[in-house]
């Protein structure tokens, strides 16, 4: 993260809550979509934590297919189709960083 | 006996292999020297009864169903190949249906296959005195992967089955396979490990993938092959770290540049090939330059396999395509001019061909094959609803899934609850995979000139 030390300090505060805010709501975004598919299919969801694997967490593939798809129409993107540099995440930390990355 | 004279059988190949102290078959449990089962039996004294009958083989093992292979080629007039999923209510039918007058089993015999001479595999394979002649030309049953209605049965020989497989080079490979060998893309691998001077590891019944990736890893695997989706969940597993393949081999759906470049990224200067098969149409061609679809310039070339375009459907005339199907509601497989209709959509990029879709637009989630007319007339039956269109949306874990496009009757105010519950209808109503992942409302769907739904394939 950048804050430029020209701007008053009031609008640092603002900027790094913003960015700050971003950051964890599209976490924030992605872990509900997580809860609410694994609801809507009656899976076990284990703790999300960033290093959570994520074949481990009691989703299956059908799960995350609709966790992406479902995100598409709500973010706007899918960074997995998008990508030029393919990439499949492992862990619950790296799904997110793709998103992060994507946007 | 003219080596000449002697018709290609699997136990007569195997035992003019000349590295043949060196080769394994690897289950899970146990495993089995292939130079035993060259000279030896796992069904004990029933295999002479078995000659020249029409064999059903229900295994639950696949490893079983090898080596039962392995000693019926030859010696079966027929071999009925169950895969996993065959739900056992459907024997009676394919009973009645190939002539079945034998089944080969290896933990119980189905209640629903009575009355047969039934014969046990057991293992450790027993040596045999003399093994049995093996001069039948066997036909190999097997089912295609059916969207509906009885399973459609479909006739190959191993001549055909054999057809796209080359002698090996170099080091003898030690393949692997993530597909059941009672398919049609893993009974490929079975042959190629058989008929080469290799090894073969296979799956074992509700094995995990990790176990699987970590057994792989430690048997030295060197030719690795699955559908996409596997190749997708593999590349997700952190036990993927245990194998290091040096052949990388896809088929059974289409091999996007996504997939391709993962795995090209995960396996550096690994050979990485995706190759175009059919239960129906058998092994059509292998694509090794790294890129999606298949260059253009192989259609209308001749040879062992044309390619020919119609109507944007992919079509194929092979010496490898199976002869015809048993079932006689199934149909010609061939038309007069032999050629087989794969149902798969092809458009022209440039000078490639890309696969776009099934025909009708079946979508395939992750290897299941979904009819969206299905989930259309769920969705129409709310009141509100004036027509709905579903597609395949591409995905990087199902490879696609089914987003749904509704036009109301009247523009509502409340969509969000309209949404909810169409949606809730479809959970009630179709299997998971099948409920749309997406549904948005829209004004209008396009039509066709004949007046039907337009299914743009893309």
């Amino acid at each position: 993260m950048t804050l430029t030390t020209e701007a008053p300090d009031v609008s640092v505060l603002e900027q790094d809550s913003c960015e700050a805010g971003d950051r964890s709501g599209l976490k924030a975004v992605i872990s509900a979509k997580f809860l609410e598919v694994a609801a809507a299919q009656e899976k076990a969801l284990a703790p999300l934590s960033d290093d959570l694997v994520l074949l481990e967490s009691g989703l299956d593939s059908l799960c995350f297919a609709i966790i992406v798809a479902t995100l598409e129409d709500e973010l706007g993107y899918d960074p997995f189709t998008e990508a030029e540099d393919v990439f499949f995440p492992v862990t619950f930390g790296d799904f997110v960083k793709f998103y992060e990355r994507g946007r | 006996m003219s080596a000449a004279a002697e018709r290609l059988s699997l136990r007569g190949t195997l035992s003019a292999s000349p590295r043949l102290a060196q080769r394994r078959l690897w289950g899970a449990r146990t495993d089995v020297a292939l130079a035993d089962i060259a000279a030896g039996t796992a069904l004990g004294s029933a295999l002479p009864t078995l000659a020249g009958r029409s064999v059903l083989l229900r295994t639950r093992d696949p490893l079983c169903a090898a080596l039962a292979l392995i000693e019926l080629d030859g010696l079966a007039r027929r071999i009925v190949l169950c895969p996993p999923d065959l739900a056992d209510e459907t024997l009676p039918g394919v009973i009645e249906t190939a002539g079945v007058d034998a089944i080969v089993f290896d933990e119980a015999p189905p209640e629903t296959a009575s009355g047969l001479l039934a014969a046990r595999i057991t293992l450790p394979v027993a040596l045999l005195a003399e093994p049995p002649l093996a001069g039948l030309e066997t036909e190999w049953v097997m089912f295609t992967s059916g969207t509906s209605g009885p399973p459609k049965m479909v006739v190959h020989t191993l001549g055909g089955l054999t057809g796209a497989i080359k002698p090996p080079a170099g080091e003898p490979p030690i393949w692997g396979t993530f597909y059941d060998i009672r398919r049609y893309g893993g009974l490929q691998i079975l042959l190629r490990g058989l008929l080469g001077e290799g090894s073969l590891v296979v799956t074992a019944p509700g094995e995990p993938m990790a176990d699987f990736l970590l057994r792989l890893g430690r048997l030295g695997v060197t030719h690795l092959t699955g559908t996409p989706s596997h190749w997708r969940s593999v590349l997700m597993r952190p036990e993927a770290a245990a194998i290091s393949p040096t052949y990388v081999r896809l088929s059974g759906e289409i091999a996007d540049q996504a997939v391709l470049d993962a795995l090209k990224a995960r396996f550096l200067g690994v050979p990485i090939g995706h190759a175009y098969a059919s239960t129906e149409a058998g092994v059509g061609f292998e694509v090794n330059d790294g890129l999606e679809g298949f260059p253009a310039s192989i259609v209308g070339r001749p040879g062992d396999v044309e390619l020919r375009v119609v109507d944007s459907a992919l079509q194929l005339r092979s010496s490898r395509a199976a002869d015809g199907y048993l079932n006689a509601e199934a149909g010609a497989l061939r038309d007069s001019e032999g050629f087989v209709d794969t149902g798969d959509m092809v458009e022209l990029r440039g000078d490639r061909y890309h696969f776009v879709g099934r025909r009708g637009g079946i979508i395939n989630v992750g290897g299941l094959k979904v009819h969206p007319e299905e989930i259309e007339a769920v969705i129409n039956r709310h009141p509100a609803v004036r027509m709905s269109l579903v597609r395949g949306r591409r995905n990087p874990f199902t490879g696609a899934i089914a987003v749904a496009e509704v036009v109301l009757n009247d523009d509502a105010d409340n969509e969000a609850q309209l949404k909810a519950e169409i949606l809730e209808t479809c959970r009630r109503e179709l299997a998971p995979f099948k409920v749309p992942a997406s549904l948005k409302f829209a004004s209008s769907l396009a039509m066709t000139a004949g007046g039907k739904l337009e299914r743009a394939i893309a």
